[in-house]
This record gives C-alpha cells, sequence and structure tokens, in this order.
C-alpha cells in the first residue's frame, strides 16, 4: 500500500554542494537591529507587520462605531470614514497578512523544515526588511498629510483615486502608491531568497516531496507573488504618472470638481485588470500558506499523517496555477464585455475543486486521528469551520449571474472577511502557539490562549456571518451612513449595533492574546526542543531557541516524509525526519495498540 | 469536547438563520426570477455541504479525541476515496456553474423589442436620457458639457435634437417592456442599483455599458450607488417609478427635448424689475438679505437654481413643513407669479444685482469646517462660488444665518424631503456629514472666509472707482 514517497530511506544521498559560510556578528546591534538571521529578520517582519496591524484594527472598531452606532463620533465624518475603509483594506491584506506570512513565518521556518543554516542571500534578506519597513512607514505617512491619507478604497480603482471628491487625492494617495512600490521591491527581494532556499538550501535526504506542506505553502504563494505584484507594480507606477504629470493611462475625458480636466483616452478598466491580474493571486498568495501551515497543525495535533499528501502538494500547485486565470470575476459587473463572464465563471469555480479537496483531506486527516485538543488544534478547527463557510458563499459571489445582485453589497463584505481575514488570521494565531515554544523556548499560557480562541472564534463569527444576509436585502458596501433607505429595513441597524458590539468584544480578546505574548516571554512555562512531538527538521535543532546557523555543527539528514505520526509497529507515535529507519525504537509486535488496526 | 458541540450548535443555527432572520431578497420587481433561483440553488447546495463538512469535523472531534491508549491509525493516501471525493465534488460544482451560465446567457442577450434609457452618472446625481422619436441617442461626449447642455450632447449630430432629457434623478419606465439601460459616467465610476430588479452595471466615464430588464411591478423604487464614488457616495440616489405604459408615453412627453432646452429664450431682466419689487420688502432693496424678516439674500444665486426653488415653493416641494416658518410665508407670493416665463424673468433682473458683502453674524472655527466642507466642494466649488452644471447654488458670500437655518432644516429633514425635491434630498443626505449644531457653525465660518476672500479685489475694485 505504501507509496515510495511514504517510504523511509535508509540513507541519505552525498553532499553535492558544501556548505554555505554565515557572518557571525558580535554586537548586538548586528545581532538583532542590522541581522542577517532570518529568524530575527523573521520576528523583526512579524512585529512590525503585527503594530501596523494593530493600527487597522483600531481602523475597523472606528468604522464599525459610525455603522453601529451613527454620528456617535464627531471624528467620524464621510471622508475620514472612507479613509479609514481605504488604510485598513489595504493594511490588511498587504502590510498584514502578504508581510508576516511570507516575511514572518517565511523567514523564520523555510530554512529551520528545510535543514539549511540560513536563507540562501542573508543580506538581501536583511535588506528586504528595512525596505519593508520604508513602506509601512511611507504608508503611515499618509494619516499626517495635509488632507489624509486616501480613502479611494484598498482597490484604488481610478479615476476616483487621484481626482478630487476622493479623500486624500492630493497627497494620501500619492505615498499610498509610492509605498506599495517600495513594498513590491522589498517583497521581490525577500521573495526570491524563498524561492531559491527552497529550492538550492535542502538539506540531504530532503527531496521536494519530503517538504512539509508548510513550506510547500509558502514557497508556491512566493512563486506567485513574484508573478502578480509586477501587474501591480506596473499599475501604481502608471497611477502616479496619471497623477503627478497628468499623463492618461487610466484617465478618460471627464470633469472633476466640476471641471473639465485635460486628460483623456485612458482606461479605468485597464486599472482594473490590472489590479485584479494582481489582486485575485493575492488572495491566494495569503490563503496557500495558510493552507500548509494549518496542514501541520492539524497533523502534529491529531498525531495522525496528513491525508492524501501528494494531492495536498498538487493541489497548492494547481490553486496557484488557476488563481492566474480567474482575476475578472471581480470585474463583473464592471462594465467589461459582459461575454468574459462566461469563462471567467467557469475557470473560477474550477478552483473550488481543488479547494474542496484540500477541505477534504484535512477533515479526513482527522477522522481515526489521536486529537489532542491543544490550542493551535482549536484555533486549526476554527480555521476550518470558517474556511468551509466563506469557501462556499464563494461560489456564490464567483457565479457570474449569482453575483449581480450580490456584488457590492455585505454578502462580499462577510465572504472575503471569512475567508481571507477570519481563516488565515485564525491560522496565524495557531501557529503563533505552535511555534512560539521554538521561537522563544517558552510556551504560551494555555488558558488564556483557549478564552483568546473562543472569545475570536465565535466572535468573529458573529459578526461576518449575519452580513451575508445584510448584502442578500442588498445593503452596499463602502457606504457612511443609510439614512432612509427604503429597502433597507430599520432592523439593519440593530443587526449593525450587534456587529459593532461583537466586534469590540473580539478587539479586546487581542489584547489578551498580546498579554498572553509579552507575559510568557519571561513566565512561560519551560518548552524544551519538541513539546509538541513533532517531526519536522525545526524541532530537532540542538537549541532552542535555535542558535545562528540553526543545526550547529551538523546539518541534519533526513530519511522519511514529514508525517510518520503513529507508524505502526513503532513505540513512539512520531518519527522525526531525520532518524534513520534502523534507529527507530519498535514495539515488540504483542502490544501494537489500536494504531495497529486498518 | 466543547469544539464540536460548538460546531453542531454553529452550522444548525447558521441554516436555521437563513430561514429565520428577517433579511432576504427585496422582492422581486423585474424579469430575473432566474437569478432569483440561481441564488436558491446555491444556498440548498452550499447550505447542505456545509452542515455535511461541519458535522462530520464534529463527529471526527467527539471519536477520535484523545485517549489515553489511543493512537492514530496511519495510511497516507486512498486513492479510490480521493477520486470518488473528486468526482462528487466536480459534479456539484457543474450543478451550480450550468444553470448559472444558462442565465448568464439570457442575460447578455438584449431582447430586440427592448426599448432604450440612458442612466448617466455623476457625483453624485443621476441624470437620464430617452432617445426620442427617431429612437438614436445623439452623440455625447463629457467634454462639451456645460450649464445648457448638461448631458455632453454633440452640437452637430441631428439624431441628438429629438433626445429627451431628464435631470432631475426620477426615471419612469413602463411595466412590462423590456429596457436596456445604457450607463456613462461624467467623472468617476459608478454603479445604477435597484436593487427589486437585481441587474445591475458599472457607469463608466469615456465608455458605456449596458445591462437589460424587464420591469414587471408597479410601483416606487430607490436607486443607489453600488460602486464607491467619493466622500457623497451613500448619498447618491435616484427613484425608478414603474407605471402602465399609457403614463409613461404622457410623461414623456412632457420632458423637453435637447432642441427645446436650447430654445427655451432667456428672461428679461427689465420685466423681472418691475416683479422683483414685490420682493424687496423682505429681501431688501439690492437682494441683499435682511436678519430681521428672515428672508436670505438673492443677489449672487444663478438664475437655474433661483428658477428651481421658485418652481419648488409653487408646487410644495418647499416650504410646506409646519416648522419651515419662512418658507411658509414664501409660498403665497412664489405662486402669484405668471408662470415659467416671469420665474426665469425675475432671476434675470436677480443676476445684475450688485454683489456686496453681507454682515458677519456666525462665529465658529474655520479650521474645523475647512475639513468638513471638503464633503461640499465637489458641486458647490472650492470657493464657494457654485457650479450650475450640478445644479449648486453659490454659498460664498450668502447671508451666514440663513445658511446655518436651512443646514439645520435639511439636518432636521424640515426641508428637502419633498419627493419632487431631488436635490433637497440630496442635501438632506449630505448634511449627515455635520454631526451637531457646532459642526453646523463650523462650515458656515469656513464659508464666510471663503467670501472674503472672493470679495477682497471686488472692494478693492470698487473703492478704486
Amino acid at each position: 500500500m505504501h507509496e515510495r514517497e511514504y517510504e523511509a530511506s535508509p540513507e541519505a544521498p552525498p553532499a553535492e554542494t558544501g556548505e554555505m559560510e554565515l557572518v557571525h556578528p558580535r554586537t548586538f546591534i548586528g545581532k538583532y537591529i542590522w541581522s542577517q538571521d532570518a529568524k530575527v529578520i523573521a520576528i523583526q517582519y512579524a512585529v512590525t507587520a503585527t503594530a501596523i496591524g494593530l493600527v487597522a484594527l483600531v481602523l475597523s472598531l472606528l468604522m464599525r462605531l459610525q455603522l453601529g452606532f451613527p454620528n456617535s463620533l464627531s471624528l467620524i465624518d464621510p471622508e475620514s470614514y472612507l479613509q479609514y475603509v481605504t488604510m485598513h483594506g489595504m493594511i490588511m491584506v498587504v502590510y498584514l497578512l502578504t508581510a508576516i506570512f511570507l516575511g514572518g513565518f517565511g523567514n523564520y521556518l523555510i530554512p529551520l523544515m528545510c535543514g539549511a543554516r540560513d536563507m540562501a542571500f542573508p543580506y538581501l534578506n536583511m535588506l528586504s526588511f528595512w525596505v519593508y519597513l520604508a513602506s509601512v512607514l511611507l504608508l503611515v505617512a499618509g494619516f499626517f498629510v495635509g488632507d489624509g491619507s486616501s480613502g479611494a478604497g484598498w482597490t484604488l480603482y481610478p479615476p476616483q483615486a487621484i481626482s478630487q471628491g476622493t479623500p486624500g487625492a492630493d497627497g494620501g494617495i500619492v505615498l499610498m502608491l509610492v509605498s506599495l512600490a517600495v513594498f513590491i521591491i522589498g517583497f521581490t527581494m525577500g521573495g526570491l531568497n524563498y524561492v531559491v532556499t527552497v529550492l538550492q538550501g535542502r538539506t540531504r535526504g530532503m527531496t521536494l516531496m519530503r517538504l512539509p506542506l508548510t513550506v510547500w505553502g509558502i514557497f508556491m504563494a512566493t512563486v506567485m507573488a513574484l508573478l502578480a505584484f509586477p501587474a501591480l507594480f506596473v499599475a501604481v507606477v502608471m497611477m502616479l504618472l496619471d497623477r503627478l504629470l497628468g499623463t492618461s493611462f487610466f484617465m478618460p475625458e471627464m470633469l472633476g470638481m466640476g471641471e473639465e480636466g485635460s486628460q483623456r483616452g485612458g482606461s479605468p478598466l485597464l486599472f482594473q485588470h490590472l489590479f485584479w491580474f494582481f489582486g485575485h493571486p493575492e488572495v491566494y498568495i495569503v490563503a496557500l500558506p495558510a493552507f500548509g501551515i494549518v496542514s501541520d497543525l492539524i497533523a502534529t495535533h491529531a498525531r495522525k499523517n496528513i491525508f492524501g499528501y501528494r494531492m495536498m502538494v498538487w493541489a497548492i500547485i494547481i490553486i496557484g496555477a488557476l488563481s492566474f486565470v480567474v482575476w475578472a470575476h471581480h470585474m463583473y459587473v464592471s462594465g467589461m464585455s459582459p461575454y468574459f463572464g462566461f469563462l471567467f465563471a467557469t475557470t473560477t469555480l474550477i478552483v473550488a475543486v481543488p479547494t474542496a479537496l484540500k477541505v477534504y483531506n484535512w477533515v479526513l486527516t482527522l477522522w481515526r486521528g489521536d486529537i489532542h485538543l491543544t490550542v493551535p488544534m482549536l484555533f486549526a478547527i476554527g480555521f476550518l469551520f470558517t474556511f468551509v463557510n466563506g469557501g462556499l458563499s464563494g461560489l456564490f459571489l464567483g457565479n457570474v449571474t449569482v453575483d449581480v445582485p450580490l456584488s457590492d453589497t455585505y454578502f462580499v463584505v462577510g465572504h472575503f472577511h471569512m475567508v481571507m481575514a477570519v481563516a488565515p488570521v485564525l491560522v496565524i494565531f495557531g501557529a503563533i502557539y505552535h511555534w512560539y515554544p521554538k521561537i522563544t523556548g517558552r510556551m504560551l499560557d494555555a488558558t488564556l490562549g483557549k478564552v483568546h480562541f473562543w472569545v475570536t472564534f465565535l466572535g468573529t463569527y458573529a459578526i461576518y456571518y449575519p452580513m451575508h444576509f445584510l448584502g442578500l436585502a442588498g445593503v452596499p458596501r463602502r457606504y457612511y451612513a443609510y439614512g432612509e433607505t427604503a429597502f433597507v429595513p430599520d432592523s439593519v441597524q440593530s443587526l449593525n449595533a450587534f456587529i459593532t458590539i461583537a466586534a469590540l468584544v473580539v478587539a479586546a480578546a487581542q489584547l489578551l492574546f498580546l498579554f498572553n505574548l509579552a507575559w510568557s516571554l519571561f513566565r512561560g512555562r519551560e518548552a524544551g526542543p519538541n513539546p509538541w512531538r513533532a517531526t519536522t527538521l525545526e524541532w530537532q535543532t540542538p537549541h532552542t531557541p535555535p542558535r545562528h546557523g540553526n543545526f550547529g555543527d551538523e546539518l541534519p539528514l533526513v530519511y522519511r516524509w514529514p508525517y510518520d505520526y503513529s507508524v505502526p509497529g513503532v513505540k513512539d507515535d512520531y518519527i522525526p525526519q531525520n532518524v534513520p529507519p534502523q534507529a527507530v525504537e519498535r514495539e515488540p509486535a504483542a502490544d501494537r495498540g489500536r494504531g495497529g488496526e486498518s | 469536547m466543547a469544539i464540536a458541540i460548538a460546531l453542531i450548535v454553529l452550522a444548525g443555527g447558521s441554516v436555521l438563520f437563513y430561514f429565520l432572520s428577517p433579511w432576504h431578497l427585496t422582492p422581486l420587481a423585474s424579469n430575473w426570477g432566474a437569478i432569483d433561483v440561481t441564488i436558491a440553488i446555491s444556498f440548498w447546495v452550499t447550505g447542505l455541504v456545509f452542515l455535511a463538512v461541519s458535522l462530520f469535523i464534529a463527529v471526527a472531534l467527539i471519536r477520535f479525541r484523545h485517549h489515553r491508549c489511543g493512537r492514530a491509525h496511519y495510511r497516507p493516501e486512498n486513492k479510490p476515496l480521493e477520486f470518488w471525493l473528486t468526482a462528487a465534488t466536480t459534479l456539484g460544482i457543474g450543478a451550480l456553474l450550468a444553470p448559472g451560465l444558462v442565465v448568464w446567457g439570457h442575460f447578455v442577450t438584449v431582447p430586440d423589442d427592448a426599448h432604450e434609457v440612458e442612466v448617466v452618472g455623476q457625483q453624485w446625481h443621476w441624470s437620464f436620457r430617452f432617445p426620442g422619436e427617431d429612437g438614436i441617442f445623439g452623440e455625447a461626449r463629457n467634454a462639451l458639457i456645460d450649464a445648457s447642455n448638461p448631458l455632453g450632447l454633440a452640437p452637430g449630430d441631428p439624431a441628438g435634437r429629438d433626445d429627451v432629457l431628464v435631470e432631475r434623478p426620477l426615471l419612469m419606465l413602463p411595466e412590462g417592456r423590456p429596457v436596456k439601460v445604457l450607463l456613462r459616467s461624467k467623472d468617476v465610476l459608478h454603479n445604477f442599483k435597484v436593487p427589486p430588479f437585481r441587474a445591475k452595471m458599472d457607469a463608466i466615464p469615456g465608455q458605456v455599458s449596458y445591462f437589460w430588464f424587464t420591469p414587471t411591478r408597479i410601483g416606487d423604487f430607490e436607486a443607489v450607488c453600488a460602486e464607491l464614488c467619493g466622500i457623497g457616495h451613500f448619498a447618491m440616489r435616484a427613484r425608478v417609478r414603474v407605471v402602465e405604459p399609457a403614463r409613461f408615453e404622457a410623461w414623456l412627453a412632457e420632458q423637453p427635448t435637447h432642441a427645446e432646452r436650447l430654445a427655451c429664450p432667456p428672461g428679461d431682466p427689465r420685466a423681472g424689475e418691475a416683479l422683483f419689487a414685490t420682493c424687496t420688502a423682505c429681501h431688501g432693496e439690492r437682494g441683499q438679505g435682511r436678519q430681521t424678516t428672515g428672508a436670505p439674500r438673492l443677489a449672487g444665486l444663478g438664475t437655474d437654481y433661483l428658477v428651481r426653488q421658485l418652481r419648488n415653493f409653487r408646487v410644495g416641494a418647499r416650504g410646506t413643513h409646519e416648522q419651515d416658518v419662512q418658507g411658509r410665508q414664501m409660498r403665497p407670493f412664489a405662486r402669484s407669479l405668471a408662470g415659467e416665463a416671469a420665474m426665469r424673468d425675475l432671476a434675470a433682473h436677480v443676476a445684475t444685482l450688485p454683489m456686496d458683502p453681507s454682515p458677519l453674524t456666525v462665529e465658529g472655527d474655520p479650521r474645523q469646517g475647512r475639513r468638513l466642507y471638503r464633503s461640499c466642494a465637489n458641486c458647490h466649488g472650492a470657493g464657494g462660488q457654485g457650479n450650475t452644471r450640478y445644479k449648486a447654488p453659490r454659498l460664498a458670500g450668502m447671508n451666514d444665518w440663513y445658511l446655518v437655518r436651512q443646514l439645520e432644516h435639511f439636518r432636521a429633514g424640515i426641508r428637502g424631503r419633498h419627493p419632487r425635491d431631488p436635490y433637497g434630498n440630496q442635501m438632506v443626505d449630505m448634511a449627515q456629514v455635520l454631526v451637531d449644531e457646532a459642526a453646523v457653525r463650523d462650515v458656515v465660518a469656513y464659508i464666510n472666509g471663503l467670501a472674503r476672500a472672493d470679495a477682497a479685489p471686488a472692494v478693492a475694485r470698487q473703492a478704486e472707482e
């Protein structure tokens, strides 16, 4: 029954190249500020992304206060409301999720899980973070320029993004566009590193089909990002030219502030195509690392091999490829040729097949497992449930006919928050509870963790699930106020108030999480090298936290795939990847437990 | 264990929520029942899958949670199971997609007997155009838009002369006749959406997009903008009134054609001067406004705005709210005017009145007001000079006490709630920007500053003379 990939090999292949040499810094600044150690860079990325993410969280609360309790705060007017909408979306999608998954988890886990001493180009890697930080500062600077940050919506559609009547049209939009361009430059430096490290930096015996799914997810997401971000880069540069030099890439003949503009002949739709050529793969740039990580969380905490590993790998690759040919499903009612609808609805719904298979394989991994309901496992289950919900509502919006009445309503807000905000964030939390012991040497407090989980999981569902029904009733999104709208019943206001209260409670629970992070750093239980008894290489390092160079004197050799959990006839319920077959401690045949039945 | 129970409750609750929640599709008012069917199919298919997967997870969590001597089963893959799951999923996806594509086929195919209407979006207002007797729209371009040609019709195109223009955001449509909606935009992206019709589409400057539907229910429907178009996005409204075909034809015949609008003679200021004598008692000799009588400055107001307000007073679209004391006083005077021509003459005379500075009576924080005024600037102009293209009157230099009163009236719905006062409707929504009386005073204080900047050169010129 066992296929070749799942069999342990008796010995690792010989080395093809020599080991890389690392620059070991001696000063504090060299170690922790201008660090070339991927693990330090990972933490720098994660801390920066979390900090800016908290800003975006506060912005979302301000929006919710306006929607739940209109006009209760005088600082929120239509202008600032749209600025919150825009900055919240942009920060969360690009500066938090993309940065934390690839820059944060990618940097920390790729070298460790591949059995490498560091990234392939450590100096470039360092530069990547500092360029990212610069892009964040540029973005934040938008809050403080004359008329504030842009209020164009995170999709930045022209002409409104750069025309008067949209907040931030003077300065904020310029800073945002420049910041995006800088972000993409910084990401490219990091992204090239991740790809080369996965392809070239793996230790002996670590074949591609022995990579943990976490690495597969991050790797494929990085490849996609390297292909998709250039489209955004081009769009951003063209829009900057339109805004600053008066070119007409996207600007048609139009009035602005009631006056005739000088630009003509540009195409607003061209921008939308470029934006979504980036924007749709971006969804999977966030989702694929989450898919990978959650696979490892489920396998480890259910003590069971991931079901259908090869199919999981192929699903990641197919989803990645297909996501480049579905972009115009964001544009069904954009005024593009309606005949595109046939093509893009079909490709979009095809993506659902490999995605559904991943879900089946996760739940089948749980089946007949030995499920430990640890905090990371709870978050993984929370992800599964949320993702299934959000994925299924995607089948509404991807299906062109169904999308027509639902697009630009709260159905869309509910859908994408469920599938691309809550689901990946639950994975991020699960991953932090899972790897924090390796990063710091101490466990996060499990009781606080469970409170954090329950409030976040139930709270976010209470926020986003009802939104779908607002959308069904036709309530449009990005509205500062609903006034007296004939088709919006009064009950919508009560629901909005309820959603706002739920959002405040969920936000409060995140403070608990931050407290846990800080408190456990000093007071947490000592974790030891491998508290979850996991198989992958990062748990087999000689030191915890791993030092610069990761693996001490000798790089580990890999003999098996990463999911040798509960192998029949073996004493322990896990075999680390670097344990050769001859060193596995076997049980006497008579003592075989439940795992033996089949 | 708790997590398994939570999943069961959440999944079951979610399905129940669908049946019990008060928020559902608006009652259908078009031919697109097929869209509702595809939505219903989607709910059933996804609902079943959602329940099945959630319950499967819950059962797995209950049955296979950790026991002391428990051990997981080892089986890396199961080819037949994976194959059947793939096949079943593909079938399910096909069941969702196929009806969707069939309906989309109808959606992109406009029936031959459809009549056409053009919907034009602008920040933050809708207007409409019918092709007239020849059934052909005249060519239109944004660069040709001016006060007398609000939709930018090309002067050389004969097909445009009989085009019927509807500048009020009220669109009448005949029941039961398919209509092809052509969309244009004067400035940024908009989206013309009437939820009970289901169909909608973006309006894009520089190109024409379209969709079609057949109104099937007589009644009034609210149209909103569904594509973020700037600060006033939430206040961009129109009304679609579906009526019997005969009533529609009658209404359409009443609307001016492009040629008629161009032929409309300008008012005669000398005739207007005689009419104006009645106004001076309250509004002042030179139309400068009098706070003691509560009558605002007229000098400086555009003819278009004055005529529209007089018309509103005459038909009761303004000055009928019981708390609008001054408005109620104004109505009989407006009704005493002989007709459209008299109103135009009067307005033409007001246009000749000098623009003396108004006394400043309102105190507020102009820095706060500057920020608030950004919401106003798009229509009323950065200098508060007004904009006839957007039907927005002058603000700078008008009586500040009057501006305060009108903003308070808009906020309280004393002015602007009447269905025949669409620009007033818009101001009721926009006035939500001003959350309290202090905000009203701040924005008026800022407008006072605009007036000073505006008047300074004029005062200097007068001194020279």
